[in-house]
């Protein structure tokens, strides 16, 4: 799409871009004031919606949609901005904020004037002190502008808009776990329903919606929901910032219309796999959404497309590149870490299960792999999460992916390198099978010597890995 | 500075200007009790730590019991109780980072720094612990310092010239 104009973008190599002073001379907060001073909310909810914009965290729900959510009667709104990005790979957040801000608390305000928000909460992990920096300073400038405040353009309508600092939790970028994080609680994620729209932040009706969605708003009030449809492909719509990392020659992000493939972005924008080698596979949208084979790299990146591939979905497009001379066992180890490192607690199937599949990656890695592992971690990732009903959040289902994808597309390699990678020391001990087996410790200790000469083969469950814990 | 259990009148930990700047957030929420992060993000910075009497005293402040500071303080991992050095290094191991070399250039800068990952120099001037991603892959593999400076792509001789960029001390970054 060579034709194509970045939008969200367009000010991120302007000089001093993100200052109010070069926003407002490129057309900045035009729309906002267009949205204050002559449009009814309900009339930008409906422009919103026909636009069809999606959101952009990672489950793409449309955004218009969510707004109309919110009880008729309400007397009160909020709107909760969710800036924890933390998706392992993603970064188009921190550049959105850090580069053009005030296209953002533009955002923010016509959100808020839609919604009848008079509170918005700008959720930031804490990680991102650049952008919280800036940030700062461009509220401020635009609170002395009168595009945040009292009686705003006149319209009658007031907004403040305040910044809160995460703590490094992963967990708090899903959205109900961020609004217990704002309200001073632990991240822990809440059972739904009620969904924040009817019982959100201080039990109040919440929006929660994402950093770069809130970009777009601006250009479908200025541009029009036709114009937004006429980008993307059918049902995925409009501009997409796109980040590539990993194995690639440049990483970046960059704007392109919904629906680009990865060999695209690797190729054209990335500027290739790094150092000559080809790619083996791609993960799709942070590690949450699974991964993509070598040959699998032509599919749309997109809402739609992407899901033929067996990957969870477009997650936060953030595309990171394995290498032929990686091994993804090495990519199941990194991905089981993080998930066993940012599960919240709350749902053991979550808490145990993802610290159970990341010692079973540890073992098998270090060379005491057993190939009736792989089935138990199949087992697992099937029965974790919230699709198959056990877990409150979707950290589960996100953790479980990699293992999916891994074991559907690459099954023969993993078994090869445990084949391969055979250290005596390192494999589960007599003792371990036997109690993993259901002996119960106290029996198998006592007589261990005929426990052990009798153990059965450790086939039946998984067992610990000596000791290790993550 | 640990405090003792078997007085029963300690002075006020959390200095006067700090306890402004917490009480002055209180009317951004509707509930006190949301100050609870930017409350400890305040203390932690002063004190770079979070002591117990000093989580007591946001208690008392926010009219919460230390016991709901506590359990929202223990969640997030990020707020020691005894102080770190003057500067606090993430070093990323996720994804984008490990397939760089992440987890080495965590392994080499503790190495050489003869720590372990979560540990403090001798000198108290370095603490250096691992990130779950730190959304700055575009470095990857990459190294956030708390006072917002960010190094990467690293290699080992990036790594040591980080070490002693940091060993300075903590920089404004505007």
């Amino acid at each position: 799409m060579s034709d194509f104009e970045p939008i969200l973008t367009r000010n991120w190599n302007v000089p001093d871009g993100d200052t109010l002073k070069v926003y407002e001379s490129r057309g900045g907060y035009q729309a906002s004031r267009k949205a204050l001073t002559t449009m009814d909310p309900d009339a930008v909810v409906g422009v919103v919606k026909d636009s069809e914009l999606r959101g952009r965290g990672g489950a793409g729900f449309p955004c218009g949609l969510k707004w109309t959510f919110l009880p008729k009667d309400r007397k009160e709104t909020l709107l909760c901005v969710n800036g924890d990005e933390s998706e392992p790979a993603t970064f188009n957040n921190r550049l959105l904020m850090e580069k053009d801000p005030h296209q953002f608390i533009e955002g923010i305000l016509i959100a808020c004037y839609a919604t009848r928000a008079s509170t918005a909460y700008v959720y930031l992990r804490f990680e991102y002190i650049k952008a919280y920096r800036i940030l700062e300073r461009a509220v401020a400038e635009a609170r002395a502008a009168g595009h945040l405040g009292k009686n705003i353009y006149g319209s009658g309508f007031n907004l403040e808009i305040w910044l809160h600092r995460g703590a490094g939790a992963y967990i708090c970028g899903e959205e109900t776990g961020l609004i217990e994080s704002l309200e001073g609680k632990r991240g822990w994620p809440r059972i739904k329903p009620p969904f924040p729209a009817i019982e959100g932040a201080f039990r109040k009706p919440t929006v929660v919606n994402n950093i770069e969605t809130l970009a777009c708003v601006p250009h479908i009030l200025e541009r029009g929901a036709a114009w937004f449809k006429s980008i993307g492909t059918p049902k995925s719509y409009g501009p997409k910032l796109y980040c590539v990392s990993g194995h690639v020659n440049k990483q970046v992000c960059v704007e392109l219309p919904l629906g680009v493939t990865a060999r695209e972005l690797i190729d054209v924008h990335a500027g290739g796999v790094w150092k000559g080698r080809k790619a083996k596979a791609a993960v799709p949208g942070g590690i949450s959404m699974g991964l993509l084979s070598a040959a699998e790299l032509d599919v749309k990146l997109d809402f739609e497309d992407i899901r033929k591939t067996g990957c969870l979905g477009l997650g936060t497009a953030a595309v990171t590149v394995l290498d032929d001379q990686t091994s993804i066992v090495d990519y199941l180890y990194n991905t089981s870490r993080f998930f066993a490192h940012e599960s919240c607690g709350q749902c053991t199937p979550c808490r145990e299960g993802t610290s159970w599949m990341y010692k079973t990656m540890k073992r098998i890695k270090s060379g005491g792999g057993r190939l009736e592992d792989l089935d138990i971690l199949q087992n697992m990732s099937n029965n974790l999460g919230i699709m198959p009903g056990t877990t409150i959040c979707g950290l589960a289902d996100g953790a479980a992916w990699p293992f999916k994808n891994a074991l559907a597309k690459f099954r023969p390699e993993i078994e090869e390198y445990i084949r391969t990678h055979q250290d005596p020391s390192r494999r589960i001990t007599p003792l371990q099978a036997a109690i993993a087996s259901g002996v119960s410790a106290d029996v198998a200790v006592r007589h261990s010597l005929t426990v052990l000469g009798s153990a059965p083969a450790p086939a039946a469950l998984h067992s610990a890995d000596g000791g290790n814990r993550p | 500075m640990p405090s003792n259990p078997e007085a029963t009148v300690l002075a006020a930990m959390i200095p006067p200007a700090i306890v402004e700047k917490i009480r002055a957030l209180i009317p951004r929420y509707p509930s006190p009790r949301a100050v609870t992060l930017p409350a400890l993000h305040l203390v932690h910075e002063h004190f770079r730590c979070v002591p117990h009497r000093a989580m007591a005293e946001i208690a008392a402040l926010l009219d919460i019991t230390p016991a709901e500071v506590s359990d929202t303080m223990s969640f997030y991992g990020f707020f020691p109780q005894a102080p770190i050095g003057d500067v606090r290094v993430w070093v990323c191991r996720s994804i984008s980072c490990m397939l760089r070399g992440g987890d080495e250039m965590l392994d080499h800068a503790c190495r050489s720094l003869g720590i372990e990952p979560g540990q403090t120099t001798q000198d108290g001037k370095l603490t250096v612990e691992f990130a779950e991603c730190l959304g700055i892959c575009d470095y990857a593999p990459a190294a956030l310092a708390d006072d917002g400076r960010v190094f990467g792509p690293l290699d080992e001789s990036s790594t040591e010239a980080m070490l002693n960029e940091l060993k300075q001390g903590p920089r404004e970054l505007f």
